[in-house]
C-alpha cells in the first residue's frame, strides 16, 4: 500500500469536515491550530482518528513540528514508509 | 508588547467565568478546615467534598502528634537533595516502610507525587524507547514524557485493545515499551480495567507503570490500590503515587521489584535536583500509613459513602460517571452554567471542584465531588439536598427523577 501526500491530505481534510464545527473552506495549506481553533488536546483527538483510519501511530513528539494539515499528511506518509 | 499578552486568551476566559459577580474558582481559600470534612470559607462552615482527603488522615491525630515529635527532634526542613544532603534516616526507613506495605523490594520517595511521576516516566523511557499513555492521563504523566526523550504514543481511555493494536504497531521495532495507566482516574472516577492491561502488556513484552494516586489506600483488600483488586500486583513492574490523598500528607514513591530502581536515583532529575521532604512530614506520613493498615474499616465506610453520594446524586436527577468511586463527578453541558451551579452551591454550604475543559474528558465542564471515610451519613444527605435544590433552581431536573 502506497498512499501519497496528496491522498493522505485529501482524506484528513475529509475527516475534518465530519465535524460540524470546522470551518468549510479548509484545504491542505490550513493551519491546524490557527485557522481549525483547535487546542492542544482537540488537536491529538483527532490526530488519534486519523491514526486509526490509516493504520498508523504518531509519536506526540512529531506534532511540534506539524502546523498545516499536508505537514501532518507528509508525516504520516513518512511513518507508514519507515515501517 | 506584553511578555503576558500570549495569555489574553486565557485573561478573558477568567473574566467571562466571573462575568456576573461569580468567585474565582481557581483562588477559592478554605480559611482553616475545623474538621476532615468542614472547613471555614468566606466566614461560613462549608462542607468539603472536593478534596482528595479519602480517609479523613490529613487530621490524624496519630500523624499530628508525630509530626510535632519529629519536628522537635529534628528540626523542620533537611535543606538538600536526596543525593546531597538531603538524606535522613527517615527518608530510608519511609521508604522501607511503604515497600513493605506494598510487598516491594524497592521504594524510591519524592518531594511530591507531581515529580515522581515526572522523574520516573522522564528517567524510565529513554531515546530509543517508547511510552504508551492513556488519552486521560493525569498531566504529571504528559509532562513527564515531556522531559524525558521517548517517542510517546497515546491510547484511548481505558481501552486496552486499542492498546494491543498500537502496540502491534510497534511490532519488530527495538527498545522497551513502557504503558502508563491511573489506578482511578481524577475527574470522573473511573477505575482502570488493570487485569486486562496486564494481559496486554504481558502479551507484548512490554512494562507496566501504575499510577494509584487516588486509588492507593482506597482499592484492595489492603488498600495497594487497583493492581491488587485486580490480582496482578506482578504484572505492575512500577506502581507510583503519592502521599497527598489518601495519607493527608504530600510526597511521591515509586515501588518496584526490579534492582534497576536504584539507578534511577542517580539519573532522574526531578529526584536529584530538588529539596527531601521535611522529617515532620515523614513523620507524619509514616503514622498515616499505620492508621491505614490498622484501619480498614475506614476504606470500607469510604465506599459505603461514595455509594450513597453516587445514588443520591443519580436520583437526585443529575448525570455522573457509571461507577461508584470515591470521586463522584456530576456532568453538565455548558462553562457558563456549571460556574453559576458551583457558585450556588457554595452559597448554600458544600465546596466541590470546578473542572473545566480542557482539563476533563470530553470537553464537558464537571463539578468533581469526592467523599471521605470520615462524611457521616447526614452530611452526604445533606450535600445531595443542596444538589438537588440548586438543580431544581436551573431546571436541570432529568424527566425520571423530576416526575419521581
Ligand atoms: C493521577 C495523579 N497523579 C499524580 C498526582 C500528583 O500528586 P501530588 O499532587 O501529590 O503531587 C495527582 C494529583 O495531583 C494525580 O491526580
Amino acid at each position: 500500500m502506497s498512499e501519497t501526500v496528496a491522498d493522505v491530505s485529501a482524506l484528513i481534510v475529509q475527516t475534518l469536515l465530519a465535524n460540524p464545527k470546522v470551518p468549510r473552506d479548509i484545504n491542505g495549506s490550513s493551519k491546524i491550530v490557527e485557522d481549525l481553533a483547535f487546542d492542544s488536546l482537540a488537536v491529538m483527538n483527532f490526530v488519534m482518528e486519523i491514526e486509526d483510519s490509516l493504520d498508523v501511530s504518531v509519536p506526540l513528539d512529531r506534532l511540534a513540528d506539524i502546523r498545516t494539515i499536508d505537514d501532518l499528511a507528509a508525516c504520516v506518509v513518512s511513518l507508514k514508509q519507515a515501517t | 508588547m506584553s511578555i503576558f499578552s500570549k495569555y489574553d486568551g486565557l485573561a478573558q476566559s477568567l473574566a467571562a467565568v466571573t462575568a456576573d459577580g461569580g468567585r474565582n474558582p481557581f483562588a477559592v481559600v478554605i480559611d482553616r478546615p475545623l474538621s476532615s470534612t468542614v472547613g471555614l470559607i468566606e466566614g461560613r462552615e462549608t462542607l468539603l467534598f472536593g478534596t482528595n482527603n479519602y480517609l479523613g488522615l490529613s487530621q490524624s491525630e496519630a500523624a499530628i502528634e508525630a509530626a510535632i515529635a519529629a519536628a522537635r527532634t529534628h528540626g523542620v526542613g533537611t535543606t538538600g537533595s536526596r543525593i546531597a544532603n538531603g538524606t535522613q534516616g527517615l527518608h530510608r526507613q519511609l521508604e522501607e516502610r511503604i515497600a513493605a506495605y506494598f510487598q516491594r523490594r524497592h521504594c524510591m520517595v519524592f518531594s511530591t507525587g507531581y515529580q515522581a511521576n515526572l522523574g520516573m516516566i522522564s528517567a524510565l523511557a529513554g531515546k530509543d524507547d517508547y511510552l504508551l499513555l492513556d488519552a486521560d492521563s493525569h498531566a504529571s504523566i504528559y509532562d513527564g514524557s515531556r522531559l524525558g526523550h521517548a517517542q510517546v504514543i497515546r491510547f484511548r481511555h481505558n481501552d486496552p485493545e486499542d492498546l494491543r493494536k498500537r502496540l502491534r504497531r510497534l511490532d519488530g521495532t527495538p527498545g522497551a515499551k513502557l504503558i502508563v495507566v491511573e489506578g482511578i482516574y481524577s475527574m470522573m472516577g473511573d477505575v482502570v480495567p488493570m487485569a486486562e492491561f496486564a494481559a496486554v502488556k504481558r502479551e507484548a513484552g512490554a512494562w507496566l507503570l501504575a499510577d494509584e494516586a487516588h486509588s492507593f489506600g482506597v482499592m484492595g483488600a489492603h488498600g495497594r490500590g487497583v493492581a491488587e483488586a485486580d490480582g496482578v500486583e506482578g504484572d505492575v513492574d512500577f506502581v507510583v503515587g503519592t502521599f497527598s490523598k489518601s495519607l493527608g500528607t504530600v510526597g511521591g514513591y515509586c515501588v518496584s521489584d526490579h534492582d534497576g530502581l536504584d539507578l534511577i536515583r542517580l539519573c532522574s532529575r526531578p529526584y536529584m535536583f530538588t529539596a527531601s521532604l521535611p522529617p515532620e512530614i515523614i513523620a507524619a506520613t509514616m503514622a498515616a500509613l499505620d492508621e491505614m493498615g490498622r484501619r480498614p474499616e475506614l476504606r470500607h465506610t469510604l465506599m459505603d459513602n461514595a455509594r450513597r453520594l453516587h445514588a443520591g446524586l443519580n436520583a437526585a436527577g443529575l448525570r455522573t460517571g457509571p461507577q461508584a468511586s470515591p470521586v463522584v463527578s456530576v456532568i453538565l453541558d455548558e462553562v457558563d452554567q456549571a460556574v453559576r451551579f458551583w457558585n450556588r452551591l457554595l452559597d448554600l454550604g458544600v465546596y466541590v471542584n470546578l473542572s473545566l475543559p480542557p482539563a476533563t474528558p470530553d470537553q464537558h465542564p464537571l463539578l468533581r465531588t469526592s467523599v471521605m471515610a470520615t462524611h457521616t451519613p447526614a452530611q452526604i444527605d445533606r450535600a445531595v439536598d443542596i444538589f438537588a435544590t440548586v438543580a431544581r433552581e436551573f431546571g436541570l431536573m432529568r424527566p425520571a427523577a423530576a416526575s419521581a
